[in-house]
């Protein structure tokens, strides 16, 4: 097990990576990183 | 200058490779690696920045989760989660060691001659109630009336954010100085709280504060890439400790949540009793030769 559980944990957020690629999350976190985060700067 | 210092550069200057704002360009880069996280805490809202920053983005994907669905957009940070957990399942926390800038500045300052002064580690669990709280549960759960959460985190906490977007587009946009108020001040004393922290103590924000570190420690025991200690060669003779850029006391616990796999420790045990693994089988080719085992 102890060899086995870093690869199933691999496999596992590699699915779920590919699921939000698939979801189109990154068009998400595009959107929001292009514009100034006014929150990050301390004043939204 | 050895070759993880030199790494950290290379990570710190392509996560921020956009130099063209001082020059007429956009305020910010608004280009399709934007869509891509970095592996290291970097706000997307500095003006160099070249990638999104992982935690900015999981905090607005779950702070997002309601809107979205009334709209059948169906997102969930999955993208981020499984992008930190593959990272963190391959290595656990080694990002924070060869990848992030703001580690890199934290070793940089702590260069600087001071008195040194250990840190607590009664406040190493801060770093998991930072992430639970401000980071998943309140943006997911304190919602406007139009059903949008906030990113807690990056506006009450995040020192990287006001050091590396707050005051430098404090700087570039009069228009936005108007805004500042106490949420402002606030930060700001953060800020300044950890910068001379950071002078006095080894990598202190990492250790206390990081929510992004704190995802990738849990993964420390189980990663595939991990660490070993022989106790049949360790004379616990605290090497790894001194070296040890996050003060991690290697001969009483091999891969700490607070350990980084910066391998400092590997080079410092003159004894061999420091190792690595991959997935539980020892190294494909033997480590280099000690003193310890010479005949």
């Amino acid at each position: 097990m102890r060899r086995r559980l870093p690869f199933v944990l691999l496999c596992l957020f590699l699915a779920l990576f590919v699921l939000g690629v698939t979801l189109g999350e990154p068009e998400a976190v595009f959107e929001k990183a292009v514009a100034i985060c006014l929150s990050c700067i301390g004043v939204g | 200058m050895d070759l993880r210092r030199w790494v950290q550069l290379v990570a710190t200057a392509l996560t921020n490779a956009w130099w063209l704002f001082p020059f007429g360009g956009p305020v910010i880069y608004g280009g399709r690696l934007k869509s891509v996280c970095a592996p290291g805490l970097n706000c997307y809202s500095c003006p160099a920045a070249a990638a999104a920053c992982p935690i900015g983005a999981l905090q607005f994907a779950l702070a997002s989760i309601r809107p979205g669905l009334e709209v059948g957009r169906h997102h969930f940070g999955l993208y981020v989660l499984g992008l930190l957990g593959t990272l963190g399942a391959l290595a656990g926390r080694m990002p924070c060691a060869w990848l992030c800038p703001f580690g890199l500045l934290q070793e940089l300052l702590h260069k600087i001659p001071s008195p040194k002064l250990a840190v607590w580690r009664g406040l190493y669990p801060l770093k998991y109630v930072i992430l639970a709280l401000f980071v998943v549960l309140l943006p997911a759960l304190v919602l406007d009336e139009f059903g949008y959460g906030a990113t807690w985190y990056c506006k009450y906490i995040c020192p990287a954010g006001t050091l590396e977007a707050g005051l430098p587009l404090l700087a570039m946009k009069p228009s936005l100085r108007g805004m500042v108020g106490p949420l402002f001040y606030n930060k700001l004393a953060i800020l300044l709280l950890f910068l001379v922290w950071m002078v006095a103590s080894r990598r202190p924000f990492c250790r206390v504060a990081c929510p992004l570190g704190a995802i990738y420690s849990l993964f420390n025991k189980v990663s595939v890439f991990r660490l070993t200690r022989d106790d049949g060669k360790c004379v616990r003779c605290k090497a790894c400790e001194r070296v040890c850029p996050m003060g991690v006391a290697f001969y009483e616990e091999a891969n700490h949540t607070n350990c980084i796999r910066c391998l400092r420790c590997l080079k410092a045990c003159e004894y061999g009793a420091v190792g690595y693994e991959i997935a539980g089988s020892p190294p494909p080719l033997p480590a280099k030769a000690r003193p310890a085992d010479a005949p």
